[in-house]
């Protein structure tokens, strides 16, 4: 009796010791893969990288506004806008040195593969999988401590990169952002991250689903070639065979039907959401994403977007890359969870 | 306390399209012994192993662990029962000692207590010299031991490992069977061992099981599991006389139940279904031969092993015996 009671004591101690396990074990996977990609080479290969793109395209920025400015002054018909002009530090590229915006919209993609590729393959062929899923855890803190801690760093990256853009162009040309460009420039940010996310996500699903890390390397590099250039081949020959426009007169009656159905079609692809996100943020100048009218423009004066006008045409784009991810992470989150894990 | 069962399935079964991995098993695992669970390549061990720890669902059946239902509650289940998988992995990159704290961290052990029992568990496995290397430059023997302390953190009541004696040389499986008998003797730790190497599980297990085809076609202590064999008409003789000549050959030819003869050098090898020894001894006795060797053979783990075996196979090829005599004589 007295010694049942104090197995049962002990039981309590330690069902106190170790309460509240879910929470515990999340932090330290999350920490763990943290240090992971922290202290790993490719990680040190993308920061490198990413530092590189940062100078080149500052660099390239400067000396783009520069000429600009200069040509402005020795040519009065060369008109310059200087309105906005923190924003075109993002924006500007020069002597064939793109822009901050389109480097990062070409390696940022990579940036999630990288990260996220190999994130369960790889342990499954180590056999360190097999060992963590029989601790007393809850199968999903692995891949959602995997994904969390994966995105902290893109932001981590992307803020960072982003602020020392902000920085070096101020050191180097004097101008100081404004209240509105401060907050446009944070929100291209986090348009980014998400946008990286979602290709963190999809690298996940696929290290899910197959069983060698090359693999899933070449099927998610596949994604995103078919994205950022199929994708709009394809949308062009569809848009073409539903609303033809070969003769004139298929032009005069099909050429909007065409137009929208090309655009909507390209716009399933996360690539294109971004860079139109993208590019109306940084751009206020830009004030419709569809197509317009004539008789919608009449009366109309040329001017910039307000943010909140700017935000409302760019709201879907935030909806549909955070639908993406999210279903990207959901159906890799599901497979996982009912795989049946053994060494192989 | 020590005849108390603390594992238990009941008609455990896995099925994987038509092929059955586990077929109806039932067991019972006592408090503090070692189990063995021999067979085969693709017997369904692991299979089983993975049900035991809720890490796959049975098509059929339930499988208890100290009351825990294996697949409903496999949280608490995880919670008392260490696992060591076959081919035991580790962070290549980080080394030993932070493997463990990592799994530490994931028992959810608090920060101040996990440095010290680290220390006690790589003392214990002898790891100590080798703990701050990165656990990439380790060999198999070294990781084998770390997966021992791995298994110790969160102090479980059972420990499962799954062929942990393949790859290692002689010497790495003396001490790591020593060390698994320690951790059953000293600590009173409940050991399922699931291998495919005889001689080892003979040297350390209270019990084993025989597994073939998803099928517990044995399952008792060795010495059980010997005289099993032995009233089931399994003889091997080996006599050893001087002169060993024809006629002694021509007496035991003539002998009742023999199977199988075979000469050695000076040494007869007599497979029968009965025990020669007395009618031998008469014999040699009577017949002024010198008897140099006598020895009968039975009772150890390989015997137990090819006879099973062969049995398993004769039914393959013999369907019509399926639930013939072996489940009358090992029905549990």
């Amino acid at each position: 009796m007295l010694k049942a009671a104090a197995g049962s004591a002990s039981l309590a101690v330690n069902e106190g010791k170790r309460g509240n396990i879910g929470s515990h074990s999340l932090s330290a996977l999350y920490r763990k893969e943290m240090a992971d990609h922290v202290t790993s080479k490719r990680f040190i290969i993308i920061m490198i990288l990413v530092i590189a793109t940062t100078i080149a395209s500052v660099y390239g920025a400067v000396t783009g506004i520069s000429s600009a400015i200069k040509n402005a002054a020795m040519d009065p018909k060369a008109s310059f806008d200087a309105h906005f002009m923190f924003l075109k530090l993002f924006t500007t590229g020069g002597s064939s040195i793109p822009s901050y915006m389109s480097l990062i919209a070409l390696i940022g993609p990579f940036i999630g593969l990288i990260l996220g590729f190999d994130s369960i393959n790889s342990e499954k062929n180590n056999g360190t999988l097999n060992r963590l899923v029989s601790q007393p855890i809850y199968r999903d803190s692995i891949i959602i401590g995997k994904f969390l801690a994966s995105s902290t760093l893109i932001a981590v990256m992307i803020l960072s990169t982003g602020i020392a853009v902000g920085c070096a162009g101020f050191l180097a040309t004097g101008i100081l952002p404004s209240g509105e460009e401060a907050v446009r420039v944070l929100i291209y940010l986090v348009y980014t991250i998400l946008y990286i996310c979602f290709w963190l996500a999809m690298a996940m699903l696929f290290s899910v689903f197959t069983r060698h890390a090359a693999t899933s390397a070449l099927a998610s590099i596949a994604l995103w070639l078919f994205f950022a250039i199929f994708m709009s081949l394809l949308a062009g020959i569809m848009a073409n065979a539903v609303y033809p426009v070969n003769t004139e007169y298929q032009q005069a009656v099909n050429a909007f039907e065409n137009y929208n159905l090309n655009l909507n079609l390209n716009r399933l692809s996360p690539y294109y959401l971004y860079s139109e996100a993208s590019s109306v943020l940084m751009d206020p100048a830009t004030r419709a994403i569809n197509a317009v009218s004539y008789a919608q423009l009449v009366g109309a004066l040329s001017g910039y977007l307000q943010l909140g006008q700017s935000l409302l045409l760019v709201w879907p784009h935030l909806v549909g890359l955070l639908a993406l991810t999210f279903a990207a992470f959901t159906i890799s989150y599901i497979g996982f969870m009912r795989q049946e894990i053994r060494t192989s | 306390m020590t005849d108390t069962i603390i594992i238990r399935t009941e008609d455990l079964t896995k099925a994987y399209g038509t092929k059955t991995a586990v077929d109806h098993l039932c067991l019972g695992i006592r408090r503090g012994e070692i189990f063995g669970l021999l067979g085969p390549n693709g017997a369904g061990k692991t299979t089983t192993i993975l049900m035991l720890l809720g890490l796959t669902e049975p098509t059929l059946g339930k499988a208890f662990i100290d009351g825990y239902d294996c697949t409903r509650e496999s949280m608490q289940v995880k919670r008392i029962t260490g696992y060591m998988p076959d081919n035991v992995g580790f962070y290549g990159d980080l080394t030993g000692r932070e493997n463990l704290r990592f799994t530490a961290r994931l028992n959810g052990i608090p920060e101040g207590e996990i440095d010290p029992l680290i220390d006690g568990l790589l003392e214990k496995v002898g790891m100590t010299q080798a703990a701050d290397r990165k656990t990439e430059t380790y060999s198999k023997g070294m990781r084998q031991r770390l997966g021992i302390a791995d298994v110790l953190i969160k102090d479980p009541e059972v420990i499962i490992m799954d062929e942990p004696t393949a790859g290692l040389d002689p010497e790495g499986m003396r001490e790591f069977l020593e060390l698994i008998k320690q951790l059953s003797v000293k600590d009173g730790k409940t050991i399922l061992v699931s291998s495919h190497q005889l001689y080892q599980i003979q040297q350390v297990c209270d019990r084993v099981g025989i597994f073939v085809d998803g099928n517990l076609i044995a399952c008792g202590g060795i010495n059980e599991l010997g005289s099993q064999i032995a009233a089931e008409g399994h003889y091997t003789l080996e006599v050893e006389t001087e002169p060993c000549d024809s006629r002694f050959l021509g007496y035991l030819e003539e002998l009742d139940g023999i199977n199988n003869i075979t000469k050695k050098g000076n040494t007869f090898v007599i497979s029968s279904s009965r025990d020669l020894r007395r009618d031998i001894t008469k014999f040699l006795g009577t017949n002024e031969y010198k008897l140099l060797n006598m020895h009968q053979k039975g009772g150890d783990l390989d015997e137990i092993y090819r006879v099973y075996f062969e049995e398993a196979e004769k039914e393959g090829d013999d369907q019509d015996a399926k639930s013939g005599s072996r489940k009358r004589l090992f029905g549990r």
